[in-house]
Formats: C-alpha cells, structure tokens, sequence
C-alpha cells in the first residue's frame, strides 16, 4: 500500500469524525483521519485543566483585544481568557454574513467534542414522523426501529447517565447512574408534575459522563468540562473513540491537514481520495481510499462538497439534488426565566455539578395544539447564590461577612427550540473573501421564521407559568437575542432523503452521486428535534460505518 | 520627569536596580502623592491607593483582606485590558476624585485619613454611587465607586486568598451530593 492509500479517510476528528475513525479502525480499515487544525493529546495538552481561576491574569474574562481579535467568538460565552485556542480564529478563517449567524468553531483534533454540553436525548418516531405528516421539507429515510440499537451501541460505550422515565417522546437510553437533582430541583419537578398533572416533566438532564467508573474514566465533579477532562469524565473524541482507534493499529491522525476537495471519478461515478493544503506549510497532498467518511462539521463538511466535482456539477459534490447548503438548522436558545425559591436554607450542595434538569417537549405533542409547528424544551437547574440579594450592606466587615455565605435558592431555565428546515435558509461560497490560506469562505443567509418567532413566545411564557405554579418569587424572563448559530448545533446542510432529486444523502448516509462517500456530521439531518443533537450523530455514523464496510466486502462500493 | 522617572534614570546609570527603591519613593509624605495623575500608567502611588480602597471596602478580619489579595494590582489589570475606554477614564479619574471627596470630609488625603475615616468616607461613596446607579439612564456612564467596589468584590473572592480562606473550595470533589446540611456560619463555596 502506497503511504498516501488508506482503505478509509474520515476528514474531521470531532464527536462524528472520532466514531468512524474508531468503527472503521476496528472493522480492519487502514484509516486515516484527517484535521484541520493542531494536535491535542488527552491529558497531556489539557494545559488549563488544573488551573484556577487566581491563575489568570484577567480570571478567565475577555480583554478588549481578545475582543478585536475575535469579531464572531465574542459573541458570547465562548471567548474567554482560559481556552481561547480551543476556538478557531475569526481573523484566520473569516465567514461573511448576508444575515446574522454565530459561527463558533473548534479547529482541533477532537474538535468540539472537548468543548461540547454533553447532553445526549435519543429521538423517538414522534420527531422522525413530522416533516411527513406536516408536509414540511421531506420525509426522514429512517425511523426509530431502524436507529434504536445503534444508539445503545453507542451509549454503552460512551457513557451517558440519566434516570429511567419510559416516556415515549423521549425513549430512555441505555443509562449509567443518574446525577442527584438538589433539594429545590426535587421541589420544582414535584410542583411541575402536580400542577401540570403530569404532562410537562422535569428530568435530571442525561449527560455524557462516566458517574461510575467506566474503562478507566469517572466524572470528579470539578465542572471544568471544557478545558479537557484529565480524569476523562465526559466523552470526547479522546477519552474514547481516538484511543480505540489507535489502539486496533490502524488508524494513522494526522492533524494541520485542511481537505480542499473530494477527488471524484465521474467514469466510476465514485470518489477517490481528497486533496489536502498543510495548514503549516501550505504544501498540497493526495490521499487515496476506497471509502471517504466526511465529518468536517455540518457547514464545513458542506464546503467541502461544494469545492468538489465542480467539473461535472458546477455546485458541487452532491449538488444535483439542489439542496446543498441549504436547509441550515440550529436550536434558538435565548428564552429564559428565573427566579427565587424561598426556603431551603439549610440545605446546601457538595460538589460541581457540571450538568442541570431537563424539560422535554410537550407542545404539540399528545393532543396539544398551538399555533406553530413543533416544539422546545428547558434546561435549568438550582442554585444557591453567594451573597445577599439586597443591596443592604454598604462597605467593610459587615459586607465581607455576607459575601461570604451562601444567599437564597434561584432557579433558572432557558428554552431550547427547534428551527424548521427552510430551503431559503443557506450557506454558499463567497468568492470575493479568502481565509488565511487562500480559500473562498462560506456566506451565510439564514434566519429564524415566524414558526421560531411565534414558538418564543410560548417558550417565554410557558416558563413563567411553571415557575409561578412552582411557588416561585421575583420572576424575570426575556427573550435575548434570536440569532441562528447560537445554539452551536448547526445542521441540515447535506441532508438525507429517499429522493435524489430532493436530498443529498441516502437513508445510510451515503452521496447519492458518489455512494462512497458517507456524511455523517449534522449536515445529514432532515430536521433537527428540540434536543441536543451529537447522540444522534453519533448512533447513525456508527451504523453508517457498519454499512459501508459490509457494502465494501460486497464489493459495491 | 516625575520622581519615578528620575529614580530609573539613575538606575539605568548604575546599571541595575537602586536597592531600596521602593523605600526611597514611600518615603516622600502621602501629601506629595498625586493619585491619578500618571492616567493609565498607574504608579505604584495608584496602586497602593487602590490596595486601601480596596482592603476598606474588603477589610482583614480573620481571614486576610483585598491588599493582601493584590487587589490593587488587579484594578489596575482588568481596568486596563478589559475595560473600554470611556470606563478607563471615569475610573483614572475617579481616584481623584476620591481624593478630593477625602479632603472635602476628613480634611487629609485618603492614605492620610484613618480606618475609621476611611470606612465612612466610603459608606458616603456608596451611597452616593447606588443613588446615582439607581436613577441613571442606561447610556448614562456608570459611577467610579461602583467600579472600585465591583472590581474588588470580585477580584477578592477570585483570589485565592479570597476563594480558599474567605470561601471554600476543593480542587477535585469527586462526588456530588445535592442535598447536604447548611448551618448559619458555614462558608459558601467559591464557585
């Protein structure tokens, strides 16, 4: 085998990247898998795992040259002093908008599976089903029966912990132990389920960390997620599905490589490789496989397709359907409510927590009617406040005494709605705006709708209600800025279908103009749920792995 | 050339630092000092002003106060990279005029005054601040008190002085109860 041939190339090392690496590797593949940016090795690289927020100069806030340097991560949370390389950089991969979209990326091996909230639903045939009985976009290939074990599959190995509730909208998963709600969240479900008697539930949120020990890892409630878990607390492409890889012998990494384009065979009408521009040296290699897995993130691995096959479809790889690019999705985040919870003064908690409770989907579900599609659901959590509430101590003793003991109980949530798949919402390439390396850069033209905008309102208020009906005082609610983007889960740009004249992919994620290439990121999502996305993704490239090296031993590849 | 300037010249001529410099430049009285004037630079004089402000604000009891936090230090550093420009400037010259509202109540200099005089001079600047804060437009700047007084709440209990003696913390926990036992007195965490 030449050294630029590989049975497999996965181009991307996040959560979707790291699972074919790790399928592919372990079925016999010679797989290489390709990333744009740096190295980061477990535990080794996690340079900021151990330190304090007393470690950094400006404790872990922005400067206002973090913020010139950072026109779109300073958008929200993510530009901070104590990971900021862990974010792509806005000047070195710039993005225009024709409207507003936040673009937070992470450009490393791992890619935001570091960096992620971890929270991992299944979805149930009621979000399956929709856009068929609305008539919105196109029917999704697949039902629950057909994804049902590969999510278990993946959740055995992953990790993901969370209490049995046997709902249907939001089928269990294959749990280890759940997190302990605190003593006010017990309070709020109980309310919850009594006031709405029993059709709107509070849950502990089910998250991917290991809370018993599992192949060596164990979440140590320290709540620095995001820095890299050194104890491998939560999975990340690292704690799990890289080492699997590395460890069948098959899988060469090799980051700084940034995927130009797909090579196609248009006699063969199948891909043959792809080309790569070393981020370091700006030099340009071949790589050649029999199967390409693409896992560059929804809106990149989109890019890619876009600059490929241009010789036979002038828009691109997977361009013939008309739907590349478009039908960009993400969840609206920015609707929220808290207030205090009086009482409880004497109860206290031990340990970081790094997960809240969950609220699934009740709108239009079960009978429910409103006038919107679709639906949304909280996460929240309780807390007490250190400090007094009131502004009643001025200077000196007095005040540093209050500072520092624990004031009253808040509880907050925020809604996580679900964005409709619009055609007219979509990414293209903008030839008039290169990166640092001289490639055209994506534009983005996409928005909420009236359905989002009419859904926030129920989302704001509905919120209200279940903190009023939960006893709740001083309740303050907004609706903050909807911009698509904010919910980091962008999707829907390549999606599957059972039609190639109106999907991208088939019903196993394969390029309907090229069957050997599998997308398996966000892009191949026909509609996006409520509920955070990456278990998902994780379950259909397991189960797209799985095909591609059957079809490959049948030689139909 | 100011003092400080003077004395680095004369530093660089000898080729290295004076020993006792910083006794040297102390020692001229705390009349002489002219808080705020050095704008953005902060002079050490700035600095130790801020370590007062802030140790009356977040005084030693039984655990250590803002000055031993360096919460001076830190005023300086946030105040400097993080603020925008217009809040760097109402918070120079808000040290001035802390200066001048000293002199106006105790007749000295803040560094000149006492603890007690200190304390209420800032009870006063409080007050003043959260009348102000209270009635302003949002476009409105903001009060400098405010800022000193943000500034060292939170660069105190970010501290580690002020996160693991003024508050309780534990690097690595391990377990998570949600529902453990809270008497009056205990220490809240500190994140």
């Amino acid at each position: 085998m030449a050294d630029n041939t590989f049975d497999a190339i996965v181009i991307g090392s996040g959560i979707s990247g790291g699972w074919a690496a790790k399928e592919l590797c372990e079925k016999g593949l010679k797989t290489i898998m390709l990333e744009r940016g740096k190295n980061i090795e477990h535990i080794k690289d996690y340079k900021e795992a151990n330190k304090e927020a007393w470690d950094y100069p400006h404790r872990g806030e922005r400067t206002q040259k973090m913020i010139k340097d950072y026109p779109a991560l300073k958008r929200d949370y993510p530009l901070n002093e104590r990971n900021l390389d862990w974010w792509a950089s806005d000047i070195e991969s710039p993005y225009t908008e024709t409207k507003r979209f936040d673009w937070f990326r992470g450009y490393h091996v791992g890619g935001r599976s570091l960096l992620w909230g971890r929270q991992s639903y299944r979805w149930s045939d009621l979000y399956f089903e929709e856009n068929a009985k609305q008539g919105i976009a196109i029917d999704w290939p697949v039902r629950y029966k057909d994804i049902e074990q590969w999510y278990s599959y993946v959740e055995k190995i992953a990790g993901v912990s969370g209490s049995k509730e046997g709902l249907a909208e939001l089928p269990d998963s294959e749990f280890l132990p759940p997190m302990e709600m605190n003593c006010v969240e017990k309070d709020v479900a109980a309310r919850v389920k009594e006031h709405f008697k029993g059709s709107r539930k509070m849950i502990i949120g089910r998250n991917a960390h290991a809370t018993i020990p599992l192949n060596g890892r164990q979440c140590q409630y320290r709540d620095k997620c995001w820095f890299g878990c050194p104890f491998g607390g939560y999975f990340s492409t690292q704690s799990v599905t890289l080492p699997a890889a590395m460890k069948t012998g098959n899988l060469t990494l090799r980051p700084w490589a940034i995927v130009t384009k797909i090579l196609y065979d248009k006699d063969k009408k199948r891909a043959t490789g792809v080309e790569v521009l070393d981020a370091e040296t700006n030099k340009t290699y071949t790589y050649n496989a029999k199967i390409i897995f693409l896992n560059a993130s929804a809106l990149n691995s989109a890019w890619i397709l876009m600059n490929s096959a241009t010789d036979v479809w002038p828009d691109g790889l997977g361009s013939s359907s008309g739907e590349l690019g478009h039908n960009v999705m993400d969840h609206h985040l920015g609707v929220y409510a808290s207030g205090e919870f009086e009482g409880y003064l004497d109860k206290y908690v031990y340990g970081r927590r790094a997960n809240g409770v969950y609220i699934p989907r009740y709108r239009n579900f079960f009978g429910d009617k409103r006038d919107y599609l679709r639906g949304f659901g909280y996460q929240g959590g309780a807390s007490r406040e250190r400090g007094p509430q009131v502004a009643e101590y001025a200077i000196g003793v007095d005040l540093k005494e209050a500072m520092t003991e624990p004031g009253p109980w808040y509880f907050g949530m925020g809604g996580f709605g679900e964005t409709l798949p619009y055609h007219d919402n979509k990414i293209t390439l903008d030839k008039n705006k290169k990166d640092k390396w001289g490639l055209n850069v994506l534009n983005f033209d996409c928005e909420l709708k009236e359905n989002e905008l009419k859904m926030r309102k129920d989302m704001q208020q509905d919120a209200r209600e279940m903190l009023e009906a939960s006893g709740l005082k001083n309740i303050q609610s907004g609706d903050n800025e909807p911009y698509l983007g904010r919910g980091i889960h962008e999707m829907g740009t390549a999606r599957m279908g059972k039609d190639p004249k109106t999907s991208v992919l088939n019903k196993w994620n394969q390029v309907w103009d090229a069957p050997n290439v599998f997308v398996t990121d966000g892009a191949f999502m026909a509609s996006a749920a409520c509920q955070n996305p990456s278990l998902t993704y994780m379950a259909f490239t397991a189960r797209a792995a799985d095909h591609a090296v059957s079809e490959l031993k049948k030689q139909n590849l | 050339m100011n003092r400080r300037e003077a004395l680095s010249s004369v530093a660089l001529l000898l080729g290295g630092t004076i020993i006792g410099a910083e006794a040297f430049l102390s020692g001229c009285t705390t009349s002489d000092k002219k808080i705020g004037t050095a704008g953005l630079n902060f002079s050490q004089d700035d600095i130790a002003f801020l370590d007062e402000v802030g140790e009356t604000i977040i005084p030693a009891t039984t655990t250590p106060g803002a000055k031993e936090a360096k919460i001076g230090d830190f005023m300086k550093t946030i105040v400097t990279d993080c603020y925008e420009e217009k809040d760097q400037k109402i918070f120079v010259e808000g040290m001035t005029k802390l200066e001048e509202a000293s002199k106006k109540k105790n007749g000295k200099s803040f560094l000149e005054s006492t603890p007690q005089q200190r304390h209420d001079l800032l009870v006063d600047l409080d007050k003043e601040q959260k009348d102000y804060m209270g009635k302003k437009k949002p476009e409105d700047p903001a009060h400098y008190f405010r800022m000193m007084k943000e500034l060292t709440l939170w660069g105190y209990f970010t501290s580690e002085i002020g996160a693991t003696k003024a508050l309780r913390y534990v690097a690595v926990p391990g377990r998570y109860d949600g529902c453990v036992p809270y008497k009056k007195g205990d220490k809240a965490w500190a994140t």
